[in-house]
C-alpha cells in the first residue's frame, strides 16, 4: 500500500520528465504546468505516506519491498524500496521544496529560451532524489546518487553559453565523481564481504559480527567519501560555490535543500556501518568544513556565494553531528536547514530577479522598502540560521551543539572538546555573516540608485513559495515527533530476535545533560555575532574596509577561499592533464614508435636483402646469361643466312669427319 | 524455426555480395538497397535466434556439423551458446546500422558494399564457428575486406593505417595458427582417435595428449593465443593500430571496428584460450600479468583519451579503456564478473558504435574532427546534442544507462573474486571511472557548450537517415541500462558454466612442470 | 670390248654428284641451284639402279629410284613455288640477297 504510493511518487516525475523532454516545447505554456502540478501531486502523496507512516508512531517502523533484479549463478541482486520514518520525512522535504521551487521557477525563468528544458531537468532531478531516499540497497543508492549528480550537472550548466557555467557544471560532476569512486570502492568492499547490497542484510552481517574490524572501518570511510563529495565536505567542497552558476531556484532546490543533503542522508541511512574510528573522522571532517566555509562566507560579496558557503558550513554541522553520534540532531538540522536555506536562496533569487540579475551585494542596499515580502521572509530565515531562539534553526542547531558537547563530556577527549568549541564559534560566525548579508542587501542606502529604482517585488508565483517556506521555517522546530521517530539505529535492530529490545535502550541520553550549557552558549554566540554584524553594517560604527586592510593577509586568504581552487588546479587538475599529455606522447612516440620502428626495421632489412638479391644472387644468374650471350654473339657470325654457305660448311664438316675417321682407322 | 539458421545468417551476406557484384556499377541506389535488405534479413534471422534460444542449457544450440576436408578431419561445425549468441545479435544489429550509415559513400559504391557484406559474413562466421580451422578461416576472411575498406575509403593516411592494421592482425593470426597446429596434433578425437580441430573436443582436457601434457608447452600455446587475441582487443602495448585505423576508417567501418572486431579478441579468449587451457590461464604469473594489463588498459587508455584533440582518436582510446574493464571482469573468474564482462562487450559495442556515428555526423558537416574546433553546438543542434549527451553519459558509466551495469558487475566480480586477490587492481581500475568522466565531460563542454562557434551557425541538425542509425542504439542504451536481463538471460547459464569449468579444471598439470 | 660394269656407273654418278654440288654451292641463281639439286638426286638414282643391277638383283633399288624421282618432282614444285615467292618478295632470285635468316 504505502509502497505503491512511494512507487508513484518516484515514477511521476520520471513520466513528466519524459513527456517534457520530448514534447515540452509543443505543449501550451511550454509545459511548465505539467512538472509543477506533478510535483504538487507528489507532495500530496508524500503527505499521505507521511501520514500513514507516522500514524503508526513507531521509531522502528519499516516497510520494505524488493524484487529480484538480476540473478547470476549464486548471486542475486535485489532492488527495492525501504520506507521508514526517515524516508517519509525525506520524501516530504524533497517534494515540498521541489514543488515550491517549481512554482517559483515559473516566474523566475520566464522567457528563458530553454524554458521547457529547464522543467524537464527539474523533473529528472526530483525523480532521482526521490529514488535516492527510498531505495533499500547500496547499489541502488549509488545509481540514484549518480543520477542526481547528472541532473545537477545539467542544471548548473543550464546556461551553457557562459563558459563559467559549463566549467562549474563539469567541476561539480568531476569533484563528485572523486567522492563517488570512493563510495563505489566501499560498495565493492561491502559486496565482496557480505555478498549483498541490501542495507538490512549488510547491517545484519555487521550485527552478527561477520563484517567487522578494519575492513568495516574502511568500508565506512569509503562510503562516507560519497557523502564528502555530494555534501560538499572538506576537501571536496570546492564545487558547491561554483555551482551557483546555475539558476537560483536550482541552487535553492539542489545545492541547498535536497541534493547536497543526500550525503547527510547517506550517513544517516547507513549509520550502523560506521565504527568509532570512522565516526571520529566523520566528525572531524564535518567540523573542519563548518569552520572553513564559515570563515570564507564572512568576506564574500556575492549574495549567492555567501549562501553557498553558508550551506557548506551547515552541511558540515550536520555531518559533525552524525560524527559525534547526534543522529537525530544531524537529520533534524537537515530538515530545518532545507526549509530555511531554500527560503534564503529563493529570497536571494527574488532579489536577484528584482535587480535584473545583479548578485553583488555592493550594488544593493535598502531593498526592504522595495521588496517587503522578500525582506520579511529573508529576515525570518536569517534569524533561523543564526540560531535566534524560537525558530526551527535554533532547535536543530542547539541539538547538534548539545550532542557535540555531550559526546565531549562522555569521552572527555580534547578532540571532541575541540569539535564542540569550533562548532560553537562557527555558530557565532554564522550569525555574523548572515546578518552582514541581510544588512548589506536590505538596509542602508541604495548603493546603485538606478538598479534600485527599477527594482520591484516579484510576482505571486515567487512570493507564495517564500511565504510557505517561511511558515515551515517558523514552525519546523516544534514538537517532539522528530526526536521520537527518527531514532539512532543500533546494530541490535538488525540482529534477529532477542537482541531487539536492547535497541531501544541506546538513545541519545548523553546529550541531555549537556543541553542547557549548549543552549546558553549557542544563544550567546548567536547574539554576539548579530551584534557585531550590526555594529559594522547596520549602525556603521566601524568600517569593515578598515578591518580588512588591517588584516590584509588574512583577508586575502579568506577572499581567495583558502586557495583551495588554486591548490587543486595546480596539483590534481594540472597533474592529471600533464600525465595524460605525457601518456599521449608516450603512446604516440614510444609505443607507436616501437611499432613503426619495427616496421622501419623490417623495411630496412628487406631493402638490404633486396640489394643482396639484386647484386649477388641475381648477379650470378646474369653472369651465366652473359657468358651464354657472348658465345651466342660470337657464333652468330657463322649464321650468314645463305643456304649455300651452310651447304659448304656441311660439306666441309663432312670432309673433316671423313678425314678424322680415316685418321682414326 | 528455420533449419540451418546459422548457415543462413553467415552466408546470407555472401549471397548479397554476389547480387551486388552482378548489379551494374552505376545502380548505386540498387546496390545500397540490396545490401540493406540482406543485412536487414540478417537481423530477422538474429531475432529468430534470439526468440528460439534456449537460455537454460549449457550445450551448443542450432548446431550444424558436416564433414568438410576429410583427410584433415576438418568439419563445417557451427553452433552457438550464450556467449556467442550475444555477439551474433550485436553483429547483425551493427552491420545493418553500418550499412545505413554507409548511404553517403560515393566512391566505388559497388566494391564497398560487396566488401562490406563479405566482412559481415566473416564476422558472423567467427562467432558461430566451433571448428578451430573454420574459426581461423573466418578470422582471415574478415581481415581482407577490412584492409580494403580502410585502405580505399579511408582518410588521408589510409594506406598507412590499413597496412598497419593488416600486418598487426596478421601477426596475431600467425601466432594463433601456431597454437592451432599444436592443438590439432595433440588433441585426439575421442571417436576416431585421430587429430581434431573440434573446439569442444579441445575443451575436454581428457583429450589432450602428447606435448600438450607438458605444462611449459601449454603455457607457450596459451601465450601465443593470448597475443593473437590481445592484438584484436587491443591490449596494451599492442593497441596502437587501433587509433590509426579508427581515425582513417570511414565512419561505418569505425562502427564495425569498435563494435564488433574488438570483441573478437575477448570472444576468442573466452571461447578458446580459457576453456582449452584453463590451467595456463589460472597460472598466477599469467593471471596477474593479465590483470595488470587490464588495469593498464583502463588507466592508460583513459589518460591517452584525455590527451587527444581528435574526436575519433578520443573515442578509440576510450575503447581501449573500456575493453580493459572487460578484461578485468573476465579475470576474476566469478559469475558476476564474467557476465559483467560479456555484457560490457555488448554494451561497449552499442555505445562506441553510437559515439563513432555521432562523430561521423559532425565530420560530414564540418569536415574536421578537432575537439577545440567546435563549441556551442548545443544551441545550434539540440537534438544532436541530446543524443550525444546520452552516448557520452552512457560511456562514462551513468547509472540507468547500459555501461554502468556491466562496468559495475565487472568491477564487483573482480573485486570479489575468491580465486584470486584482485582487490588492489580493481581499486586502481576504478580510477578509470573518474578519468572517463573527466575526458567525456571536458569533450562535451568543448564541443557543445560555450558560445556557438560563428563558423557553424548554419550547421544543419541531424537528418532522418542519421537518426535511423542513432535512435535504435540510443533506445538500447536506455533499455539495457534499466533491464540488463534482456542480455544477461542469454549469457548467464553458459558463462556460469564457463566459469565453473575453468575454476574446476584440474590443476594437476601444474604439478607436472 | 670392255664390259660396262658397276664402276662405270659409280664414276658417272660421282661426276654428276660433284657437278650438282658445284652448281648448288657456286651458282647465284636459285633456279640453277635447283637444277644442281636435281643433278644430285639423279646421281643418287644412278647409284640405286646400278646397285640394284649388279649387287642385289631384286627390284628394290629401282623402286627407290622411282620414289626419288616422284619426291624430287614434288620437291622441285615446292622449291619453285618458294623461289617464285622469293622473287615476288625481292624482285630477284639471287640467293645472296635471301639472307634474312642471318644471325
Amino acid at each position: 500500500m504505502i509502497v505503491d504510493y512511494v512507487v508513484w511518487i518516484i515514477l511521476l516525475p520520471l513520466i513528466s520528465f519524459t513527456i517534457q523532454i520530448f514534447f515540452g516545447k509543443r505543449l501550451p505554456r511550454q509545459g511548465d504546468w505539467l512538472p509543477t502540478s506533478v510535483m504538487f501531486v507528489d507532495l500530496l502523496l508524500a503527505l499521505i505516506v507521511a501520514g500513514k507512516v507516522f500514524s503508526a508512531y513507531d521509531p522502528d517502523f519499516r516497510i520494505a519491498r524488493s524484487f529480484e533484479w538480476v540473478v547470476l549463478g549464486t548471486t542475486t541482486i535485489k532492488f527495492g524500496l525501504l520506507i521508514d520514518n526517515l524516508t517519509a520525512v525525506m520524501l516530504f522535504i524533497v517534494t515540498l521544496v521541489s514543488s515550491l521551487v517549481h512554482l517559483f521557477s515559473i516566474g523566475y525563468m520566464h522567457g528563458d529560451p530553454r524554458y521547457s528544458r529547464y522543467f524537464a531537468y527539474l523533473s529528472l532531478f526530483s525523480f532521482s532524489m526521490l529514488g535516492l531516499v527510498s531505495v533499500d540497497n547500496f547499489l541502488g543508492i549509488y545509481m540514484f546518487w549518480e543520477l542526481v549528480g547528472v541532473s545537477s550537472f545539467l542544471l548548473i550548466g543550464f546556461w551553457f553559453e557562459k563558459h563559467s557555467a559549463s566549467n562549474a557544471a563539469k567541476k561539480a560532476f568531476l569533484v563528485n565523481r572523486v567522492g563517488d569512486v570512493g563510495m563505489f570502492i566501499g560498495i565493492l568492499l561491502i559486496f565482496a564481504i557480505t555478498h549483498t547490497f541490501n542495507f538490512d542484510e549488510v547491517f545484519g552481517k555487521i550485527a552478527s559480527g561477520e563484517f567487522a574490524g578494519a575492513l568495516l572501518t574502511a568500508a565506512g570511510i569509503l562510503i562516507f567519501c560519497g557523502a564528502v563529495g555530494k555534501s560538499a565536505q572538506f576537501p571536496l567542497h570546492v564545487w558547491l560555490p561554483d555551482a551557483m552558476e546555475g539558476p537560483t531556484p536550482v541552487s535553492a532546490l539542489i545545492h541547498a535543500a535536497t541534493m547536497v543533503a543526500a550525503g547527510v542522508y547517506l550517513v544517516g541511512r547507513t549509520f550502523v556501518l560506521y565504527t568509532e574510528t570512522a565516526l571520529l573522522i566523520i566528525a572531524g571532517i564535518g567540523t573542519i568544513t563548518a569552520f572553513i566555509a564559515a570563515t570564507i562566507a564572512v568576506v564574500q560579496m556575492d549574495i549567492k556565494k555567501v549562501l553557498a558557503y553558508s550551506t557548506i558550513s551547515q552541511l558540515g554541522y550536520m555531518i559533525a553531528a552524525l560524527g559525534v553520534g547526534g543522529y537525530n540532531a544531524g537529520l533534524f538540522h537537515l530538515m530545518t536547514h532545507a526549509f530555511f536555506k531554500a527560503l534564503l536562496f529563493l529570497g536571494a533569487g527574488s532579489v536577484i530577479h528584482a535587480m535584473h540579475h545583479e548578485q553583488d551585494m555592493r550594488q544593493m542596499g535598502g531593498l526592504r522598502h522595495k521588496l517587503p515580502i522578500t525582506f520579511v521572509t529573508f529576515l525570518i530565515a536569517t534569524m533561523a540560521i543564526s540560531g535566534v531562539p524560537g525558530l526551527s534553526g535554533f532547535f536543530s542547531k542547539d541539538a547538534i551543539l548539545a550532542a557535540a558537547l555531550g559526546k565531549a563530556m562522555e569521552t572527555g577527549t580534547l578532540y571532541h572538546y575541540l569539535i564542540f568549541a569550533t562548532l560553537i564559534f562557527t555558530a557565532g560566525l554564522t550569525a555574523f555573516y548572515m546578518f552582514r548579508a541581510l544588512f548589506l542587501t536590505f538596509y542602508g542606502t541604495p548603493r546603485n540608485q538606478e538598479k534600485y529604482d527599477h527594482a520591484h517585488e516579484s510576482p505571486s508565483t515567487m512570493t507564495i513559495p517564500l511565504i510557505a517556506l517561511a511558515l515551515f521555517t517558523v514552525i519546523g522546530g516544534y514538537g517532539s515527533w522528530f526526536e521520537e521517530l527518527i531514532r539512532k539505529p543500533s546494530l541490535a535492530m538488525f540482529s534477529t530476535g532477542a537482541a531487539q529490545e536492547a535497541a531501544h535502550a541506546a538513545a541519545e541520553g548523553a546529550a541531555h545533560g549537556a543541553h542547557t550549557i549548549a543552549m546558553v552558549l549557542s544563544i550567546l554566540f548567536a547574539f554576539a555575532g548579530i551584534f557585531i554584524a550590526a555594529l559594522y553594517y547596520y549602525w556603521n560604527k566601524y568600517s569593515a574596509e578598515a578591518v580588512s586592510e588591517k588584516f590584509a593577509a588574512l583577508y586575502r586568504f579568506l577572499w581567495n577561499k583558502w586557495y583551495f581552487d588554486e591548490l587543486y588546479q595546480a596539483t590534481a587538475v594540472r597533474g592529471t592533464l600533464l600525465l595524460s599529455r605525457a601518456m599521449g606522447w608516450f603512446d604516440l612516440k614510444v609505443i607507436d614508435g616501437i611499432v613503426n620502428g619495427t616496421a622501419r626495421m623490417t623495411t630496412l632489412l628487406s631493402f638490404g636483402s633486396g640489394t643482396t638479391d639484386n647484386r649477388v644472387v641475381d648477379g650470378l644468374v646474369n653472369w651465366v646469361a652473359r657468358i651464354v650471350g657472348w658465345f651466342g654473339a660470337t657464333l652468330r657470325e657463322i649464321q650468314t643466312g645463305k643456304v649455300q654457305a651452310y651447304i659448304l660448311m656441311a660439306l666441309g664438316a663432312f670432309i673433316l669427319l671423313y678425314v678424322i675417321q680415316l685418321a682414326m682407322v | 524455426m528455420i533449419p540451418n539458421i546459422l548457415s543462413f545468417i553467415v552466408f546470407l551476406p555472401v549471397v548479397g555480395m554476389f547480387i551486388v557484384l552482378l548489379l551494374p556499377r552505376e545502380k548505386k541506389t540498387a546496390i545500397k538497397v540490396v545490401s540493406a535488405v540482406f543485412t536487414g534479413l540478417q537481423i530477422v534471422l538474429a531475432w529468430q535466434i534470439y526468440v528460439n534460444f534456449d537460455t537454460n542449457t549449457t550445450s551448443m544450440q542450432f548446431v550444424e556439423q558436416v564433414k568438410w576436408i576429410e583427410s584433415f578431419n576438418i568439419w563445417y561445425f557451427v553452433g552457438i551458446d550464450g556467449l556467442s549468441v550475444s555477439m551474433v545479435l550485436l553483429t547483425a544489429l551493427l552491420s545493418f546500422i553500418a550499412i545505413i550509415a554507409s548511404w553517403n559513400i560515393d566512391k566505388a559504391v559497388k566494391a564497398y558494399f560487396a566488401l562490406f557484406l563479405l566482412l559481415d559474413a566473416g564476422m558472423m562466421g567467427v562467432f558461430v564457428a566451433l571448428d578451430f580451422f573454420l574459426f581461423y578461416i573466418f578470422w582471415e576472411v574478415m581481415l581482407l575486406p577490412m584492409y580494403f575498406l580502410i585502405g580505399i575509403w579511408g582518410g588521408p593516411r589510409r594506406e598507412y593505417a590499413a597496412i598497419k592494421f593488416f600486418l598487426y592482425t596478421l601477426l596475431g593470426s600467425v601466432l594463433m595458427l601456431l597454437a592451432l597446429l599444436v592443438l590439432y596434433f595433440n588433441v585426439k578425437d575421442p571417436v576416431t582417435g585421430g587429430h581434431t580441430f573440434n573446439m569442444l573436443h579441445m575443451m575436454d582436457q581428457a583429450n589432450h595428449t602428447g606435448i600438450l601434457n607438458q605444462f611449459n608447452i601449454r603455457l607457450l600455446v596459451y601465450a601465443a593465443l593470448f597475443i593473437g587475441f590481445a592484438i584484436k582487443v587491443p591490449i596494451f602495448p599492442f593497441h596502437t593500430w587501433l587509433p590509426d585505423a579508427h581515425v582513417e576508417a570511414p565512419t561505418p567501418i569505425s562502427v564495425i571496428l569498435a563494435g564488433v572486431l574488438l570483441k573478437m579478441g575477448t570472444y576468442g579468449m573466452l571461447r578458446i584460450s580459457f576453456p582449452i587451457l584453463p590451467d595456463a590461464m589460472k597460472w598466477e604469473p599469467f593471471l596477474y600479468g593479465f590483470v595488470t594489463l587490464a588495469v593498464i588498459n583502463i588507466v592508460y587508455g583513459s589518460l591517452c583519451a584525455m590527451a587527444q584533440s581528435d574526436l575519433k582518436k578520443l573515442v578509440a582510446y576510450s575503447s581501449i579503456g573500456h575493453m580493459g574493464v572487460v578484461l578485468l571482469g573476465m579475470a576474476g573468474l566469478t559469475s558476476l564478473g564474467m557476465n559483467g564482462a560479456v555484457l560490457q562487450m555488448f554494451n561497449h559495442g552499442i555505445v562506441s558504435g553510437m559515439l563513432f556515428l555521432l562523430v561521423g555526423v559532425i565530420y560530414d558537416r564540418a569536415h574536421h574532427r578537432e575537439i577545440d574546433g567546435f563549441g556551442g553546438l548545443a544551441s545550434q543542434m539540440p537534438i544532436y546534442t541530446g543524443i550525444a549527451s546520452l552516448a557520452f553519459f552512457a560511456n562514462l558509466g551513468l547509472p540507468g544507462l547500459n555501461n554502468f551495469i556491466s562496468e559495475a558487475f565487472s568491477f564487483l566480480g573482480a573485486f570479489g573474486s575468491e580465486a584470486f586477490n584482485l582487490k588492489v587492481f580493481t581499486i586502481i581500475g576504478t580510477l578509470g571511472i573518474i578519468l572517463t568522466a573527466g575526458y567525456m565531460l571536458w569533450t562535451l563542454q568543448r564541443v557543445f557548450f560555450g558560445p556557438l562557434n560563428p563558423k557553424y551557425v548554419n550547421m544543419p541538425e541531424v537528418n532522418t537517415r542519421e537518426l535511423i542509425t542513432l535512435v535504435p542504439l540510443g533506445v538500447l542504451v536506455i533499455v539495457l541500462g534499466v533491464y540488463p536481463n534482456l542480455v544477461l538471460n542469454l549469457l548467464e547459464v553458459s558463462l556460469n558454466n564457463l566459469v565453473q569449468t575453468v575454476l574446476n579444471a584440474p590443476s594437476v598439470l601444474l604439478g607436472m612442470q | 670390248m670392255m664390259a660396262v660394269g658397276l664402276h662405270h656407273f659409280l664414276v658417272l654418278s660421282a661426276l654428276l654428284f660433284v657437278l650438282g654440288l658445284l652448281a648448288v654451292i657456286t651458282k647465284k641463281n636459285a633456279v640453277t641451284v635447283l637444277m644442281g639439286i636435281e643433278l644430285i638426286l639423279n646421281a643418287a638414282n644412278i647409284n640405286f639402279i646400278a646397285f640394284s643391277r649388279y649387287v642385289d638383283t631384286d627390284l628394290d633399288g629401282q623402286l627407290f629410284a622411282l620414289f626419288v624421282i616422284i619426291t624430287a618432282a614434288a620437291a622441285a614444285a615446292v622449291a619453285l613455288a618458294i623461289v617464285l615467292n622469293i622473287y615476288k618478295q625481292m624482285r630477284s632470285v639471287n640467293l645472296d640477297e635471301a639472307d634474312t635468316l642471318a644471325g
